[in-house]
């Protein structure tokens, strides 16, 4: 079983169960966890699934690609671990992944 | 005096579903007149996704979002649609009576409709700027931070600071440049999502010293009763600074909202419209809601989902259109009256 944590804006942390294969956006979706808006639906075309991944996680779940990191420009706040996480794939190697959501998406 | 304008239908949303309940009621004879906030039609399709494919339509193993807008606007062309960009719709009086329903619709550029019939297909709700999360940032909206530029005048002598990089960004840069004293363009990263040649005349003006460009992001605005005097800013190096300005313009793109209609006396669900499934109406007769927009056991958001639903709509919007009339079901493929309202009999 894969776990993922969300850790809100006002520090409220929720550690949900994510299938392989899905995407931490639609796991978040899933499990009604507030902060993540995805208007798009996925299709990194809205930045309103933004992230912060956890310094000790950003290693493993690797940077953005250059269309998300152009979609990360109508993002808020964005720091050096942003990431959008409808293109974050869970994997096995990211049980235990932890990422924090903005105060606001859109 | 505002002119009346007078028609069967009102659409509310220019996206797919909107589209193609011109085409389902233009075959019963219900003209129908759009309204959008976009200055383009397609919604979602044409906004978010133009050139991702789709492959869910029936009938296209793929085509692209902008794809599907092409293929529909030409597939209702022979009913006449008229268009309403660059609007949205405002308040709604009910005129008639639930068996014969009649509806005055105001938009925000004061156009006044009066429908017999209006269908909601409003998406995810209207496209409107996103507004950064900047503490005290509603005091100097309207004033001296604005998300979109109706006129260039009033920014003629002011020092403008213009954050994104995105294309809207880059344009009123160099739009904005000629008459302002002085414009900045602050963004994230010395990388753009914008036209390359837009691009290239921005860097053309930072190295001839004609406008500046700042690496970083607004953390907070200076300035006293709405007028602003300085954004503070956290460069790339997680420095804090000042940019002296009299105003700012963000550009972060569009978010969706419910908007005026949530003021029509509509219930609601989570910002959608509860309907039923044979007729697809509101709770208010003669109100359709299809598309995303709706809510319904079972609903799925698919362009198709919404397709189907126009098309039920648009039966017992004929019955208020047209009370005393029969409605004849026929296939576009056999019959000659429907094939002449196309156009290829």
């Amino acid at each position: 079983m894969i776990h993922v944590t969300y850790i809100d804006s006002k520090g409220t942390t929720r550690t949900v169960e994510a299938q392989e294969g899905s995407t931490v956006m639609e796991t978040a979706l899933r499990n009604s966890v507030p902060e993540i808006e995805a208007e798009c639906g996925g299709a990194c075309a809205c930045a309103t699934c933004h992230v912060y991944v956890a310094p000790e996680w950003s290693g493993i779940v690797g940077g953005p690609s250059q269309m998300e990191e152009d979609m990360l420009d109508f993002a808020f706040e964005v720091r050096p671990t942003s990431r959008l996480s409808c293109q974050i794939k869970v994997t096995p190697a990211l049980d235990g992944l932890v990422v924090n959501t903005p105060a606001k998406q859109g | 005096m505002t002119e009346i304008i007078k028609t069967d239908a009102l659409i509310v949303g220019a996206g797919p579903i909107g589209l193609f309940a011109v085409f389902e009621l233009g075959l019963l004879d219900i003209k129908a007149q759009l309204v959008d906030i976009l200055p383009k039609p397609g919604g979602q399709c044409a906004e978010l996704y133009p050139e991702k494919p789709i492959y869910d339509i029936p009938g296209f193993p793929i085509i692209t979002g902008q794809g599907i807008v092409d293929n529909l606007i030409k597939q209702i062309a022979p009913f006449g649609p008229r268009f309403h960009y660059n609007e949205m719709v405002e308040g709604l009086e009910i005129l008639g009576t639930p068996e014969h329903p009649a509806f005055c619709v105001r938009t925000d550029a004061d156009k006044v409709f009066e429908a017999k019939v209006v269908i909601v297909a409003a998406g995810g709700g209207s496209f409107q700027p996103k507004k950064p999360p900047i503490a005290g940032i509603d005091a100097y909206e309207g004033r001296s931070v604005f998300y979109a530029v109706r006129r260039i005048e009033p920014f003629r002598g002011k020092r403008v600071l213009i954050v994104g990089g995105g294309d809207s960004a880059l344009d009123w840069v160099l739009n904005l440049h000629p008459v302002a004293d002085r414009v900045t363009l602050l963004h994230r990263r010395d990388a753009f999502r914008a036209a390359p040649h837009s691009v290239n005349a921005m860097r053309a003006l930072v190295a001839d010293k004609k406008m500046d460009f700042v690496l970083g992001q607004v953390t907070g605005l200076k300035g006293e009763g709405g007028q602003l005097t300085a954004a503070s800013v956290r460069g790339e190096d997680a420095s804090v600074f000042d940019i002296a300005c009299d105003t700012m313009l963000p550009f972060f793109g569009l978010t969706m909202k419910l908007g005026p209609i949530a003021g029509w006396g509509l219930n609601l669900h989570e910002n959608l419209v509860p309907v039923d499934t044979e007729k697809f109406e509101s709770n208010v007769p003669g109100i359709f809601a299809i598309g995303d927009i709706n809510t319904y056991p079972g609903k799925l958001k698919l362009i198709l989902s919404g397709f189907h639903e126009a098309a039920l709509a648009a039966q017992k919007a004929f019955h208020y259109v047209y009370p005393d009339k029969k409605l004849l079901f026929q296939y576009t493929t056999s019959s000659t009256s429907l094939q002449k309202k196309l156009g290829v009999s």
